[in-house]
């Protein structure tokens, strides 16, 4: 009994050369020195910080920040703490990235879509877009917005004139714009609720059509709804949700009306028009991934142009659609940050303002950091919801 | 087991070869080592007395600029008259002679200069992390600033913030400026004045801010803004340089005290004083009582017997030389490299003044009514 116990143990593999003990080893030696390296430059920045006498703490976001920005969402002037002019910079920032996005993807869908389009002019002024965009740097394409077309326009004496009446000079575009009224706000809640009800029905109904396979009505209904509560709303803000703000021109600039400043317009021109290019590509490519094969099985089951677009190429393009345009909406996001060189005051640019007036360049940069990593994970995380909603289920 | 011992080998082999580059004696590379005395020579030995025991760090900066063969000066390339370049691409200026008027003080020459052009907002990070040897470009010296930055040497440009206007606009005052757009430069205090006078004054305005002075008044021109402000000699030079001069003016208040001043890194004395120390010489040089010392006048003074002056110019006495490891006629170097204090400035600003000209007002030299003033050297 004993002879197999110990040919058991003179086969028993050495440590040395037990793959599982190496590899374990191996991972640990890893682990050590990567993060032995990562201590070692944090201790390293500290020291070096102390010897040059760079101060690390935040102590100084509660002081006065002292420096003017150039437009804010939010109440500020030089008086407030630097804490409150980096929130500034930073809704700055979300400003122009959501409506960047947002415009981007329209502007970029229809270029994609227009690429694809067998009118060739249409096609090759896509073509031309798309080239002239990728091409060239965005810094480049933001000077020459700015200070070659936002900055050429009239003066504000001369403005150019839109029936609206909307203004444009080199100040900025002045549109007419509605505001809310006193009795506004019971409106704009019941239109809220509207829309959400909507929304509910109209997924509701839909479902309920898959179940039955009859008509449910779900686009009349839902219109219904909204209909019926902004109807509601008018009658009990007494038919005057909205007062008109019409900009008047007084002294040196037009007051009044909502203002999109020339340093927030040509960045937005600049990122939307850079990012639609690439959008565009994206786009294209989703949509020629898709086999011609499932068009032409759709058209041949008798479903309309459109519902083959809507239940057929659409949602398969979109599975391949999806991951780069992620990465489309955290270089928009990013790139903005070049607002810099044109004077718009986003988080980098307010940033890079208190290192200076503060002093303090290493947890400015921190935060700086943290703030555009934040802003990246959310809308990858988003975006990466949505993408696993949309792909295949596979069972 | 055969592939340990193989490895063991290798290990052995390896070690033998580390070792034998380690025995391997250095042989002498490039250019033959100066003479880096420096650490000995600050720390002196007075036979006797107590040993001078100089705090660390002490000496570290000339020790560097001597061995590289030059100073590196953070200074700029886009304002006439204080630094900017000339046709021929030279890089000169009030604030390029400082540096240069160091460097013939410390190397014997005045070309032995590298300048780093930075923006406003990169000043302070450069001077406080000792990137650079000297910051000469514009700096306004304020407490935080000292505290923060560096060690500001003596003040040798006097100037106040005001506002430049288009000439038809038809503003006087601030009031007149209500509602205004003005352009301004970022990390400055000017925009910090800026958004105090309005506040103070309780008058609404938009501020266009810029990293770059050159987008600043490049928006300005173009009709982005009605006002633009800076300290005043940055007006001048800006004017100076429009395509018509006449259509803008500076209008005649001063909202702040701008005490322009080279700055060097915090933690090395010796390095600080000088600095210093040659700025002294060149505002005491345009004093008459020491001759007065200009760049043509160097050689007729050593001959002469004006004690004051052959001080300065290290033929008469010590005035702190060898307590700095420098040569006795660092300071002659630095005069005869850019002149006195009121030489360098004509030369850019003066009457004839390649620049611009803007009247000296609280430039003057002390002797004439104007608050330039330094320690005696002797």
């Amino acid at each position: 009994m004993s002879s197999p116990v110990s040919s058991q143990a003179s086969e028993r593999i050495p440590l040395w050369r037990d793959e599982r003990v190496l590899r374990i080893t191996a991972q640990v030696i890893s682990a050590v020195v990567i993060i032995g390296g990562l201590i070692w430059v944090v201790l390293n920045l500290l020291e070096a910080a102390e010897q040059r006498g760079l101060s690390l703490g935040f102590d100084f976001i509660q002081d006065p920040a002292g420096f003017p920005i150039s437009e804010s969402v939010i109440p500020y002037d030089d008086s407030y703490p630097f804490g409150t002019a980096f929130i500034v910079g930073l809704l700055n920032t979300l400003k122009v990235a959501i409506v960047g996005v947002l415009v981007a993807t329209v502007l970029g869908t229809l270029v994609g879509l227009a690429r694809l389009s067998t009118n060739w002019l249409f096609s090759q002024i896509a073509l031309i877009y798309i080239e002239i965009h990728r091409n060239v740097p965005l810094l480049v394409l933001l000077f020459i917005w700015y200070f070659a077309v936002f900055n050429k326009l009239p003066s504000a004496k001369e403005s150019l004139e839109i029936p609206g009446p909307i203004y444009l000079n080199q100040r900025g575009l002045y549109l007419t714009w509605p505001r809310l009224s006193e009795t506004g706000s019971k409106f704009l809640i019941l239109f809220i609720i509207g829309i959400v009800l909507a929304i509910v029905t109209w997924i509701y109904l839909r479902n309920l059509r898959e179940r039955l396979g009859r008509s449910t009505y779900f686009a009349g209904a839902s219109l219904a709804v909204i209909l019926l509560f902004t109807l509601s709303g008018l009658i009990l803000s007494e038919w005057q949700p909205f007062w008109i703000d019409t900009p008047v021109f007084e002294g040196f600039n037009f007051s009044g009306g909502l203002r999109l400043t020339p340093e927030f317009a040509a960045l937005l021109v600049g990122l939307v028009m850079y990012t639609a290019a690439f959008i565009a590509e994206v786009v294209r490519a989703g949509i020629q991934a898709v086999d011609r094969g499932q068009m032409e099985a759709a058209r041949a089951t008798g479903l309309s142009q459109f519902q083959v677009l809507g239940l057929v190429i659409i949602p398969q393009a979109l599975r391949v659609i999806i991951p780069p345009m992620i990465s489309q909406y955290l270089n928009l996001t990013k790139n903005s940050s070049l607002a810099l060189a044109i004077g718009y005051a986003d988080v980098f640019n307010v940033g890079r303002i208190m290192i200076n007036q503060a002093g303090r360049a290493v947890p400015i940069f921190g935060m700086v950091m943290v703030t555009y990593l934040m802003m990246s994970l959310i809308t990858s995380l988003i975006l990466n919801i949505y993408n696993r909603r949309i792909q295949f289920e596979t069972r | 087991m055969r592939n340990i011992k193989l490895s063991l080998a290798m290990l052995l082999g390896l070690s033998l070869v580390l070792a034998a580059c380690a025995t391997t004696p250095a042989e002498p590379v490039g250019e033959p080592a100066e003479p880096v005395t420096v650490v000995e020579t600050v720390q002196v030995e007075v036979p006797g007395e107590t040993q001078i025991v100089q705090a660390p760090g002490y000496g570290e900066v000339l020790a560097r600029v001597q061995e590289r063969g030059k100073v590196v000066c953070a200074g700029r390339t886009d304002l006439l008259g204080f630094g900017y370049l000339d046709d021929a691409g030279n890089n000169l200026g009030f604030d390029i002679d400082l540096c240069r008027a160091v460097a013939a003080a410390v190397l014997g020459d005045p070309e032995a200069i590298e300048i780093v052009p930075v923006t406003a907002a990169e000043r302070g990070p450069v001077i406080q992390t000792g990137e650079v040897d000297i910051l000469s470009r514009n700096v306004t010296w304020t407490s935080s600033r000292d505290s923060q930055w560096g060690n500001f040497t003596i003040t040798m440009f006097y100037d106040g913030q005001g506002y430049m206007v288009r000439a038809d606009s038809g503003i006087e005052t601030q009031a007149d400026m209500n509602g205004s757009s003005v352009c301004v430069t970022s990390g400055t205090t000017t925009e910090k004045n800026l958004a105090a006078d309005f506040r103070e004054r309780g008058l609404d305005f938009e501020a266009v801010i810029f990293e770059d002075t050159a987008s600043v008044y490049g928006a300005f021109f173009d009709g982005r803004c009605d006002v633009t402000t800076s300290d005043r000699s940055q007006l001048a030079a800006i004017r100076a340089g429009a395509d018509n001069p006449d259509d803008y003016v500076i209008l005649p208040m001063i909202i702040s005290k701008e005490p322009l001043t080279p700055v060097v890194p915090h933690g090395d004395d010796q390095w600080f004083d000088i600095v210093k120390l040659v700025m002294f010489a060149l505002i005491n040089a345009e004093n008459p009582a020491y001759g007065p010392i200009t760049q043509a006048t160097v050689d007729d003074v050593i001959a002469s017997d004006n004690i004051k002056g052959k001080t300065v110019l290290g033929v008469e006495g010590d005035w702190g030389y060898s307590s700095l490891g420098l040569e006795p006629d660092a300071l002659a170097n630095a005069i005869r490299a850019v002149g006195n204090y009121g030489e360098v400035y004509n030369r850019y600003m003066g009457p004839d003044g390649i620049a611009f000209t803007l009247p000296r007002g609280l430039n003057e030299h002390w002797t004439n009514g104007g608050l330039v003033y330094a320690p005696p050297i002797k």
